[in-house]
């Protein structure tokens, strides 16, 4: 039998009716999608899919027992490897990863490997999480800093091992960037909760409101613990630099998304943090997180949303899926185009951004064709919010307080290849040591740094 | 969870609270600031911290009734939890021997300002200060700065205690008076800050000021606080909240603290019904 060339759809929301909400946009497959989209594997005896995976998952393993239906047995194989594949299977960029090294691209569309993965880490929750056996407790004590991908990748890895792990989070819930970053229609806050809480299921203790470096800091906690995990991500938010930044009407993408996911203002006044967004808004930088920007101002109420890019469509660095849900929802893409100075009114809101138009020369040191403005192409766009999405830079706060940590020259944290820092017992994995990158890069740190810290617990 | 283990009424709507939180108190220093959330549904609001015991691990915070979330706190009680607590936060303040420094502390702005005086003069200064309220009832700590100082004025809009007028009127006659000052502190309403730094600014008298924006999570990673110093982007919960009175763009501050005013107005109404 031929194998079907592309990936069973995943059924989701109409455009029209989902930017009127904040529900989730895709549902998942359902057993019988799953069990078909499995048997489309055709079980390479090379594994290159496990290669493209940071987490090491034994993706054809799990997948055949999908197509066998055993799904209890597809969990226990995919859960060996990852403590959050909920999230994964909604936030890792699949297509350049696992997906991407597909055997069936020489034919068609790669299988589904992240609806698949979504769909056993849905059905777990649904049916009550299983914990696996306790391993025998070594005796040895890990803090870990910071709750996000790596940390709770790490912490959780760890636990598996037998040490006895505690995670501070200077917030007042865990996440990281999947509570405070990624809105609630991408991945739900529960979904994250109940990843959290399978975690701490494993014996992990997360406790909240400690700004490590302020309440505490790593060299007191290495008083009490044996080794020290830094995970605190990349929180420092970059900015454009033009006139006008802090007019009332511009935020960090950071503080606009922080207001909206993780203190609710998408709920406000029920809850009591607001958040105000006005007719027409524009979000500056083409990532992931502008895309979640421009997205979340439609749900908000916008009337226009704009992306607006520097470069062309062919360098947005975000993933294809959210450039298309963005597309699909009505955000305007306004792209080729640098803003240089915002204007606000007597009061000192701001009314309007002014932008240049630019062309595209030779590339640049990323690769990508460099932008060049168009002397004299000056525009007005009347804006009532801007939301500055250019990227973020690795949170100082650690960095700044640990006596004799290496630094590197964006401020992140240095380590080797499995996060060791030059500090024993200190190590450090994520976006605080590799600058902005991905969820599951970030995991995999932790799992590669959970790994040496065993190590050198030994 | 964080309890309340002393409520003081301070004035009609300004109130103390002790609240434990060991971890915090360890490390408290003078100029440094917590955030709290009282519910599951709370906003996050940043408060100076007012005095701390290391001894008993609590921090003491002192707030005026403004909006939705202190008139919420200022209903709780003696035993009542508070959900979220962090900090110490920022900054703490540059503690050195002066020689002679001048603290003003307006309205609120006075509790900040305590552990500072406190600071100060531990650290060898001869230390003025002076307060500035509306009328008398609103004056707070006045006993407590008086222990630290070697003299204290009073002034009132209404002349019902001390001068009658601002506290920039009291340094300005202590300028004029010849005092020799080589620090002034400025705590308070962000209009008293500016005027006082626009007047120390002209006899070149090193000013700090503590600025209060808004902030969401007082870590630096939001940006909502920042804040323009000498022409440059500084975020308050890290890079402040103190910061060098002459060259802080009060201007600014004041439009970006009016940033919800609709919306905390808002609040306060659906909170009152």
């Amino acid at each position: 039998m031929a194998v079907k060339k592309t990936k069973h759809e995943m059924p989701e929301q109409k455009p029209k009716d989902r930017i009127k909400n904040f529900n989730e946009v895709p549902y998942g497959y359902d057993e019988k999608t799953a069990i078909e989209e499995a048997k489309r594997c055709l079980q390479c005896k090379n594994r290159p899919c496990v290669d493209g995976c940071p987490v090491e998952i034994d993706i054809p393993d799990f997948i055949k027992q999908i197509a066998e239906g055993n799904i209890d047995k597809a969990v226990e194989v995919l859960k060996s490897k990852t403590s959050l594949p909920a999230v994964c299977g909604r936030v890792c960029p699949y297509e350049n990863q696992c997906e991407g090294e597909c055997t069936l691209l020489k034919i068609g569309e790669p299988v589904a490997i992240g609806r698949l993965e979504r769909f056993l880490a849905d059905y777990e929750r649904d049916k009550g999480m299983k914990i696996p056996k306790k391993t025998r407790p070594t005796g040895k004590k890990v803090a870990i800093v910071g709750s996000g991908p790596a940390g709770l990748t790490c912490a959780g890895d760890l636990a598996k091992m037998g040490h006895k792990v505690t995670v501070f989070e200077a917030l007042h819930a865990p996440g990281g960037v999947l509570m405070y970053g990624i809105p609630e229609f991408r991945l739900p806050k529960a979904i994250v909760n109940a990843e959290v809480d399978y975690i701490k299921q494993l014996g992990v203790d997360v406790k909240y409101d400690v700004v490590v470096g302020k309440t505490i800091t790593v060299e007191e906690l290495l008083e009490e613990y044996d080794a020290a995990f830094i995970g605190t991500g990349a929180g420092l938010p970059r900015w454009l630099g033009i006139p006008g930044e802090n007019l009332d009407g511009v935020y960090s993408a950071n503080e606009f998304l922080t207001r909206v996911n993780m203190m609710k203002a998408y709920q406000f006044p029920e809850y009591d943090t607001p958040v105000k967004i006005g007719k027409i808004v524009a979000t500056f930088g083409a990532g992931n997180v502008a895309m979640d920007c421009a997205r979340t101002s439609l749900r908000l109420g916008a009337e226009k949303s704009y992306i607006i890019y520097r470069r062309s469509e062919k360098e947005m660095p975000a993933r294809n899926e959210e450039i298309h849900h963005a597309e699909e929802e009505g955000v305007i893409f306004k792209l080729l185009t640098n803003p240089v100075k915002f204007t606000g009114d007597e009061k000192g809101i701001l009314k309007e951004v002014e932008c240049l138009k630019m062309e595209l020369g030779e590339p640049d040191e990323s690769g990508r064709r460099r932008p060049i403005p168009i002397e004299g192409s000056n525009f007005k766009i009347k804006i009532d919010t801007a939301l500055v999405a250019i990227g973020q830079s690795p949170n100082p706060l650690i960095p700044a307080t640990v006596k004799g940590l290496k630094i590197g020259k964006w401020g992140n944290i240095e380590t080797d290849e499995e996060g060791r820092t030059n500090i024993p017992g200190i190590f450090a994995g994520g976006d605080i040591a590799t600058g902005a990158a991905t969820v599951i890069l970030a995991m995999g740190a932790g799992k590669k740094a959970a790994r040496a810290i065993d190590q050198y617990l030994k | 969870m964080y309890e309340i283990i002393e409520k003081q009424v301070l004035s009609e709507n300004v109130k103390l609270m002790k609240v434990k939180a060991p971890l915090m108190a360890k490390k408290a220093q003078a100029g440094q600031f917590i955030i709290l959330r009282i519910d599951e549904k709370g906003e996050r609001i940043p408060l100076t911290i007012a005095d701390y015991d290391r001894k008993k691990g609590t921090i003491t915070i002192i707030f005026m009734e403004v909006g939705k979330t202190t008139k919420q706190l200022g209903t709780m009680k003696k035993g009542d939890m508070i959900l979220n607590f962090a900090g110490p936060l920022g900054t703490p303040s540059e503690v050195e021997n002066f020689g002679n420094a001048v603290m003003i502390g307006g309205g609120v702005g006075i509790a900040p300002l305590y552990p500072i005086v406190r600071a100060l003069k531990q650290a060898g200064n001869h230390v003025i200060s002076i307060l500035g309220v509306r009328n008398k009832d609103l004056l707070i700590l006045e006993k407590e700065i008086d222990e630290f100082s070697d003299k204290l004025y009073i002034a009132t809009d209404d002349g019902s205690k001390g001068h009658k007028g601002f506290v920039s009127d009291v340094l300005q006659k202590l300028i004029d008076d010849g005092e020799k000052i080589d620090i002034v502190w400025a705590i308070g309403p962000i209009i008293m800050m500016k005027v006082v730094a626009n007047l120390t600014k002209k006899y070149d008298i090193k000013t700090i000021v503590s600025l209060n924006p808004i902030m969401v999570d007082g870590t630096g990673m939001c940006g909502g606080c920042r804040v323009s110093v000498g022409g440059e982007t500084k975020f308050a919960c890290v890079d402040g909240p103190e910061f060098d009175g002459h060259l802080v763009d009060y201007d600014n501050l004041m439009l970006r603290n009016r940033r919800f005013i609709c919306e905390e107005e808002k609040a306060c109404k659906l909170a009152g019904e």
